[in-house]
């Protein structure tokens, strides 16, 4: 029953992706990798046999062609294109759950640097600025009063790229020292954390510390509906604990785990290897 | 066996597969394996900003 093929687009083999690699092999599974700074995609299918596509590249636009190619070609891929389109972009990702009823921090966004400091004395200070696209917590910038804001738009705005003239401003939610992240796999949550740290960034690439947090109750029932709200699949949720409960404030769709793992020994990649199985059968 | 391309030092093999990052024991560059037989690797991609998690 174990002849499916497992397409791993990727870009570099992390603790993540060797779990996953080694995951497959105990199910079975036969796996092609397909390396995203290698790969070609012709408008007609040629030259791979995988029956569905695990995406784990860890760029947004490569992710995105890629994907969409993979529909093309008659694949099914874990997440789906219209997932990580949402997902990937804190822009759409907040409309996303607050179309949903999701409790997520306010949020406004501009269009140019002008615009930018307006949406920053709507929002108030301190606020947050990040860009649509990216993480690991990189290029977000608390922004404490206006002489600050003005500041940093004009680095932004002498950065070249597209993607730094469009301004996301969050509200600065006041939550304690930490965290909380969520791991999605279809219908449950696989696992959950805190991610503990003095700095505002509670990222564990920055070096947060962990410890794990119950996957259910009220925080297992958000992280549910905010991985439906942007399609479902394999998602981490994250959330804050604000003064008036919890918010759920990015989804991420091709999410590492190595920190996750860690801290709960759940065998998440063995968990998305039996989801994407599964998809791969259906 | 290998040397780093950083700094010469040398690499050992362990337990890795093709594309995998590592960390060179000697100055802490990050790597990828870009080859198993022969052992080779070159400095791991440079991070870029549409990149995260």
């Amino acid at each position: 029953m174990n002849s499916l093929t497992l397409g791993l687009f990727y870009t570099v083999i992390r603790p993540e992706e060797k779990w996953i690699l080694q995951a497959a092999e105990a199910r079975g599974l036969a796996v092609e990798r397909l390396h995203d700074g290698e790969m070609t995609f012709p408008l007609v299918k040629n030259g791979f046999k995988a029956d569905i596509v695990l995406n784990r590249s860890v760029s947004h636009s490569r992710s995105l062609y890629a994907l969409r190619f993979f529909e093309h070609y008659g694949v099914p891929t874990v997440n789906a294109y219209d997932t990580v389109a949402l997902a990937g972009d804190k822009v759409l990702t907040s409309m996303a759950l607050q179309a949903a009823g999701i409790p997520t921090p306010r949020v406004v966004v501009a269009l140019t640097p002008e615009a930018a400091l307006k949406a920053l004395e709507e929002i108030g200070y301190p606020a947050v600025l990040k860009p649509p696209v990216g993480s690991w917590g990189r290029l977000l910038a608390k922004v404490d009063d206006r002489e600050e804001a003005e500041q940093i738009i004009e680095h932004k705005d002498a950065l070249a790229s597209p993607q730094h003239s469009i301004f996301y401003v969050q509200e600065y939610v006041q939550k304690p020292e930490r965290d909380l992240r969520a791991f999605v796999v279809g219908d449950e949550v696989v696992a959950a954390m805190y991610r503990h740290s003095e700095d505002w960034r509670t990222n564990a690439a920055r070096g947060a510390t962990t410890e794990p947090a119950s996957p259910n109750g009220r925080m297992g029932e958000l992280a549910l509906k905010a991985a439906k709200a942007v399609g479902g699949g394999v998602l981490a949720v994250d959330l804050m604990e604000s003064p008036d409960g919890l918010v759920v404030h990015e989804v991420n769709p091709t999410p590492e785990f190595r920190a996750l793992t860690g801290a709960t020994g759940v065998d998440v990649a063995g968990k998305i290897l039996d989801y994407v199985a599964e998809a791969a059968r259906r | 066996m290998t040397e780093c391309p950083e700094c010469a030092g040398t690499l050992q093999r362990k337990d890795m597969v093709e594309g995998e990052i590592f960390t060179c024991p000697e100055c802490g560059t990050e790597l990828e394996v870009t080859s198993l037989d022969p052992f080779e690797a070159a400095k791991a991609p440079k991070e870029e900003e549409d990149w995260g998690e």
